[in-house]
């Protein structure tokens, strides 16, 4: 790729080749194949949609082709047909039997099947919605970072560029100089997206002058619940290496490196993919756009250590050693990967970077609110109706993401709280629900954006049995180089675990916030001074449920076991003995009452070797047995 | 946590002795690729043994402690090895108050190993695990990611007898 007019020239003739309003080709079919996709069977969706076009004879004018994630996960295997006058069909949850049957009727017979469109089965009244964009779930959605992801195939750059792809790199390249390439980003109030929310522009501004420099793209995405990252990596890899250009542009580096997780095979796949295609075309490599531009871009994969996501943590590891944070300063900036000036960004953060060169900062700056521009990206996942990816723009209210986008908590319980930012986060209870979500106002509540798990809450969930998973979580993945984060969580872990067998006292409670505090102001790195977050905003939100496990011991929630007991009601149980024949410590005798009109003697749980399985109350057929 | 390391002699073939010098001499230049070695050289013998470590500290010319000190770090690097048939038995209170003991005994005697061990036809392995959450099902043991729930002793023979040929 030499110039301007080369890439134009190649956008035209994709762009004819994908319309589907010309007589050559009547529809496009696109089948989600990112790893949800892929999980839930969508090969052999694929497959049949290859044979029953070849088999039907419509190959010339029907395209099939694989796309990434719509961020629909509760539809996976979804399908989507666009056909002439811009209509889109939406058919989730397809099978190859499915699979056939649309063929026979839609693109044959030119009939949409109502029936597995993703509106079937929730239609209350009148016309079944049968294109995901009309949903209440899409709607209210701005797609920025996501704008590709199940629409164009990840692994053709040609679609790609159709979709003015590698247009922002040659305007950089060609109009802008690296200053003001930097100033756009400051001024669109780009932030960064992984956690912290730092100005991007301000990073990249940042990167100390030296003969070699480094552009670094987290992907090692660990936070439990969060997968936004993974999807863009599948579903459009693409634009990250175009944002790696343009931030090497910017910041006068010629060499990127992406860190991804092992787990994520799909996403390295599909990079490499990526870049020996962009190197096929010259826009990766020396010259590029016939400039004196040269930048290259290397992969490496994780090895599953949670800490590395930790940017010091990350470049130590790349650099070949355990993944052990480094004290700060100097900053990456200054002195980050192989000792040299770095700037780092998370997927997301760079997903954002070509959309605001080709439409300007003041586009970006128009989304969101004063101190948090454009649209964030949440995963969607708890105790929520519709669960999935979801874009919008910052400053939404958790109320619309919950009600409106999640459709609520399913079978009609009621809302307790939102997690946010897994296990450096915190929680917003419910009666905060009306604030509207974007860094700062998170961070006042005690919470963080995080990298954008949206883990949903019912009354059924218990907030200190929460605070201890995620505890839990930080005990296994601190790496152990600090004092505070090594042993600290370990000990705030062992008062959790007392509280929730009921051994604890109000004094702990005090003594487990002190502790917090000390963790987080003399932790090394990121995940020590994050790692109490959870517990905090538990206990500054839910004290009430801390108090009831310590004072009352009880668990309202039902959750916590050692707190529990199975007890069955004398009166309603008609002693047939089946919750005895299921007691894997056979801790449920007979008793010597007879309740009025049974005929045989009730049954009764002793305590004392109880071990809390459950397993009785779901096998009595007659609901005596409830958990206390 | 701490890692289980092997206790078996190592058993490394020539054309996997081949192909991960192949690999070292690929990266030797970069001492920053030790991890990609170290991942690809899991993928040709499956775990990492101190036998496969030292070629690499010797290869890529770095201290066996460093290889040993990143091994030890990230959980996707593993120093013992796992049978084709990964055997489990739960060992959670409910399971083992409900005879899950036994069931393991039982699987020792048939498989011919004891907890923690491998076969020498690397076809079995055999281990504890913490709850698995199906404590409806107690006693429960797990072969691959196949569950058996409710075992009794006399079931054991049958269900290994599955997966002795393939």
């Amino acid at each position: 790729m030499k110039s301007l007019e080369e890439l134009m020239t190649l956008k035209a003739k994709m762009q004819d080749q994908t319309k589907v309003d010309g007589t050559d080709c009547e529809y496009r079919i696109l089948v989600g194949m990112a790893t949800c996709g892929i999980a839930a069977g969508a090969r052999p969706v694929l497959n049949a949609f290859v044979d029953g076009i070849a088999d039907a004879g419509l190959s010339d004018r029907t395209v099939v082709m694989q796309t990434g994630c719509i961020g629909i996960c509760q539809f996976e295997p979804v399908v989507e047909i666009y056909g002439k006058d811009n209509t889109r069909t939406t058919y989730v949850k397809m099978n190859a039997e499915k699979a056939k049957e649309v063929v026979e009727r839609h693109i044959k017979g030119g009939e949409v099947v109502k029936e597995y469109t993703i509106g079937a089965g929730r239609a209350d009244s009148g016309e079944i919605v049968t294109s995901l964009p009309d949903t209440d779930f899409f709607k209210r959605q701005k797609r920025v970072a996501l704008r590709n992801c199940g629409i164009i195939d990840p692994e053709s750059i040609d679609d790609y560029i159709a979709k003015d792809g590698y247009f922002a790199l040659a305007k950089c390249l060609k109009e802008l100089t690296p200053k003001e390439v930097t100033q756009t980003i400051l001024e669109s109030g780009l932030r960064g997206r992984g956690g912290g929310g730092f100005p991007t522009g301000k990073k990249w501004s940042f990167v100390a002058d030296g003969p070699k420099k480094y552009v670094v793209c987290n992907a090692d995405e660990g936070d439990p619940g969060a997968f936004m990252d993974r999807s863009v990596l599948e579903g459009d890899p693409h634009c990250i290496l175009e944002a790696m250009a343009i931030a090497g542009y910017a910041t006068g580096s010629d060499e990127g490196w992406i860190y991804v997780r092992a787990e994520y095979p799909i996403a390295v796949k599909r990079l490499n993919i990526a870049i020996r295609q962009a190197r096929e075309y010259g826009l990766l490599g020396e010259h590029i756009f016939g400039t004196d531009f040269n930048f290259d871009i290397h992969i490496r994969l994780g090895a599953g250590a949670f800490v590395c996501g930790e940017e010091t943590a990350l470049m130590t590891s790349i650099e070949g050693n355990r993944g052990e944070p480094r004290p700060r300063p100097p900053f990456p900036a200054v002195k980050g990967l192989f000792g040299c000036p770095t700037v780092e960004n998370n997927v997301e953060t760079f997903a954002n970077v070509p959309q605001i060169i080709l439409n300007g900062a003041q586009w970006f700056a128009s989304m969101g609110t004063e101190k948090s521009k454009g649209t964030k990206v949440f995963a969607l996942g708890g105790k929520i109706s519709n669960t999935g990816l979801v874009e919008i723009p910052m400053g939404t209210t958790l109320r619309e993401i919950v009600e409106e986008i999640g459709g609520g908590c399913p079978n009609g319980k009621k809302f307790k709280a939102a997690q946010t930012g897994g296990p450096s986060g915190g929680c917003i209870p419910a009666a905060l629900m009306d604030v509207e979500v974007d860094y700062d106002n998170l961070i006042a509540m005690g919470c963080m954006m995080g990298s954008g798990g949206l883990i949903i809450m019912d009354e059924d969930n218990c907030m200190v049995d929460m605070a201890k998973f995620f505890l839990e979580f930080t005990v296994d993945e601190s790496c152990g180089k600090c004092t505070p984060c090594r042993v600290g969580t370990r000990r705030l872990l062992e008062m959790l675990d007392k509280i929730t067998r009921g051994e604890g006292t109000l004094e702990d409670l005090d003594k487990i916030e002190a502790f917090c505090n000390y963790i987080k102001s003399n932790s090394l790195c990121g995940l020590g001074q994050t790692a109490p977050n959870p517990v905090l905003a538990t206990l500054k939100f839910f004290r009430d449920e801390y108090v009831a496990h310590v004072v009352d011991k009880k668990c309202p929630a039902g959750v916590c076991k050692g707190l529990l007991k199975y007890v069955i009601d004398p009166d309603k149980c008609i002693g047939c003995g089946k919750c005895a024949k299921n007691c894997p410590a056979n801790t449920i005798v007979k008793t010597d009452y007879v309740a009025p009109g049974h005929k045989l003697p009730s049954m009764k749980i002793l305590t004392e070797g109880c071990v809390k399985c459950g397993a009785c109350m779901s096998n009595c057929n007659f609901g005596a047995i409830s958990k206390q | 946590m701490k890692k289980k390391i092997s206790t078996l002699p190592f058993r490394g073939t020539p054309e996997q002795e081949a192909e991960l010098k192949a690999v070292i001499d690929a990266n030797k230049q970069d001492k920053s690729s030790l991890m990609a070695v170290m991942q690809q050289a899991q993928d040709i013998y499956g775990y990492l043994p101190f036998e496969v470590q030292n070629m690499i500290a010797e290869g890529m010319d770095v201290p066996l402690e460093k290889v040993f000190g990143v091994a030890t770090f990230y959980s996707q690097f593993a120093l013992s090895q796992k049978g084709k048939h990964h055997v489990s038995v739960c060992l959670g209170t409910a399971c083992y108050v409900k005879g899950s003991g036994k069931i393991m005994e039982k699987l020792e005697e048939v498989i011919g190993i004891e907890q923690g061990g491998i076969t020498n036809d690397l076809r079995f392995s055999l281990d504890a695990t913490r709850c698995v959450g199906a404590c409806g099902l107690a006693p429960v043991m797990i072969v691959g990611e196949d569950v058996y729930g409710r075992m009794e002793p006399s079931m054991v023979e049958s269900i290994i007898a599955k997966y002795r040929n393939d």
